[in-house]
């Protein structure tokens, strides 16, 4: 490395335990295989963790936003705008940030080999979308309100309506997958995929239905903030 | 503010998550180049076909075309990769040896490519490194490798293999890679 002497790194916040759900909850089934069973070690925060991926500039169109349009037709079902802010714990607005989108089709259907729910596919619907958030951290995507969909996780089981989000934010320590859910649901009281997170933190998942955004006569709106990790708030670390 | 919780990708992120270009962090044709390849196992040692790798890592300078690095943003290397598994639970990447990045203190660490892991049944993504099983000296000495115990540490060594490297991911049970907290 160069001569420099005093290089200070901006840390990030560590997980505080009571956000993210544990990797092993039994409920869903697919965890009881794939959870390691050892304890993670602790990882500095050096400059491989405090930088990450910028990505988006060149990727994304603003036609990558709009599910609903196909070049041969349009998608079926409740048109619904989804719009929210992507912020750090600290409140600061992650700006210029790649926010990737996947979703079940209106019948609850992935365009997917996998997915063999009796329901029809939608030929006017990937359930792809991806945006860059602007210069506040903002992204608007209009598209479809998923159905619910059957899995089998056990007997008579289905996810309630959701909407996969994927963020880098700016650093790798903040990347996160996640999943929108709509207010109200009936479902949630049955899904171990929702209820793996503790208590105090699942409302976190839920949008907002949102009547100022919403369009007359053309679309529903619902909001959906997003908050990834912060920075330390404490003196950052010194590689010298 | 509180922190939006993780949950899994679920079974169809290749709906949502790979890139055409996404196994490629350089081209085919870039000198130096090579692929690293592996096979992601669940606890039964059965591959994982709804898998997602995705690695972040310097340049082979040991730089970061990032603005948060206080040496300086060096552009014109993308340094991520991701690639989803394919349905025998295989990924690849094809990317340069990156240069060695300073670790906590200052001391070099040896080089070194971050990893998560996100897949149906992971309810959040999990974090690996691959370093290089023909760096042992710069391995010696890694501050991080050094904190994991010395009967584990190969877990996280790529071992050269025709094409390039071979790292496998191995989620749970015997040889269960060693995922970091970060």
């Amino acid at each position: 490395m160069s001569g420099d002497t005093r290089l200070k790194l901006p840390g990030y916040q560590r997980d505080d335990g009571a956000t993210h759900p544990p990797l092993l909850s039994p409920g869903y089934k697919s965890t009881v295989l794939r959870a390691p069973s050892q304890a993670p070690i602790l990882l500095p925060h050096t400059l491989t963790e405090i930088t990450g991926p910028l990505l988006g500039a060149g990727r994304v169109t603003a036609a990558d936003a709009d599910l609903t349009k196909h070049p041969d037709g349009e998608a079926t079902g409740q048109r619904i705008i989804v719009h929210g802010q992507v912020r750090d714990s600290d409140g600061r607005p992650v700006p210029d940030t790649l926010v990737e989108l996947w979703q079940a089709n209106a019948g609850g259907r992935y365009l997917h080999k996998w997915d063999q729910h009796d329901t029809p596919l939608d030929p006017y619907f990937t359930g792809v979308g991806r945006a860059l958030t602007d210069s506040t951290g903002r992204y608007r995507f209009v598209t479809i309100k998923p159905g619910a969909y059957p899995w089998g996780n056990h007997y008579n089981a289905w996810r309630p309506a959701h909407i996969h989000f994927s963020l880098f934010g700016r650093a790798f320590t903040q990347r996160l997958v996640t999943q929108m859910y709509f207010p109200d649901d009936p479902l949630f009281a049955y899904d171990p995929v929702y209820n793996s997170v503790p208590e105090a933190a699942r409302s976190r998942l839920i949008s907002r239905f949102d009547l100022t955004n919403t369009v007359e006569a053309w679309a529903l709106a619902f909001e959906f903030d997003i908050v990834l990790r912060g920075r330390e708030q404490t003196p950052m670390e010194s590689l010298t | 503010m509180s922190e939006t919780p993780s949950q899994t990708v679920g079974p169809f992120l290749s709906i949502g998550l790979p890139w055409p270009d996404g196994p490629f962090v350089v081209l085919d044709a870039d000198p130096g180049g090579f692929w690293v390849r592996g096979i992601v196992t669940d606890g039964a040692g059965d591959p994982v076909p709804d898998a997602l790798v995705e690695t972040w890592q310097a340049d082979p300078q040991g730089r970061f075309d990032h603005p948060d690095d206080p040496r300086g943003a060096v552009s014109g290397f993308r340094g991520f990769g991701r690639c989803p598994t394919d349905d025998t639970g295989r990924y690849a990447i094809r990317t340069l040896k990156p240069g060695p990045v300073p670790g906590p203190g200052g001391a070099p660490q040896a080089p070194h490519i971050d990893v998560s892991v996100l897949a149906r049944g992971l309810l959040h993504r999990v974090v690996t490194r691959i370093y290089f099983a023909d760096e042992p000296d710069a391995n010696a000495a890694d501050p991080v490798l050094l904190t994991v115990p010395p009967d584990r540490r190969a877990t996280l060594l790529a071992a050269r293999d025709d094409e390039g490297y071979r790292f496998d991911i191995r989620l749970q049970g015997e040889q269960e890679t060693v995922f970091f907290d970060v």
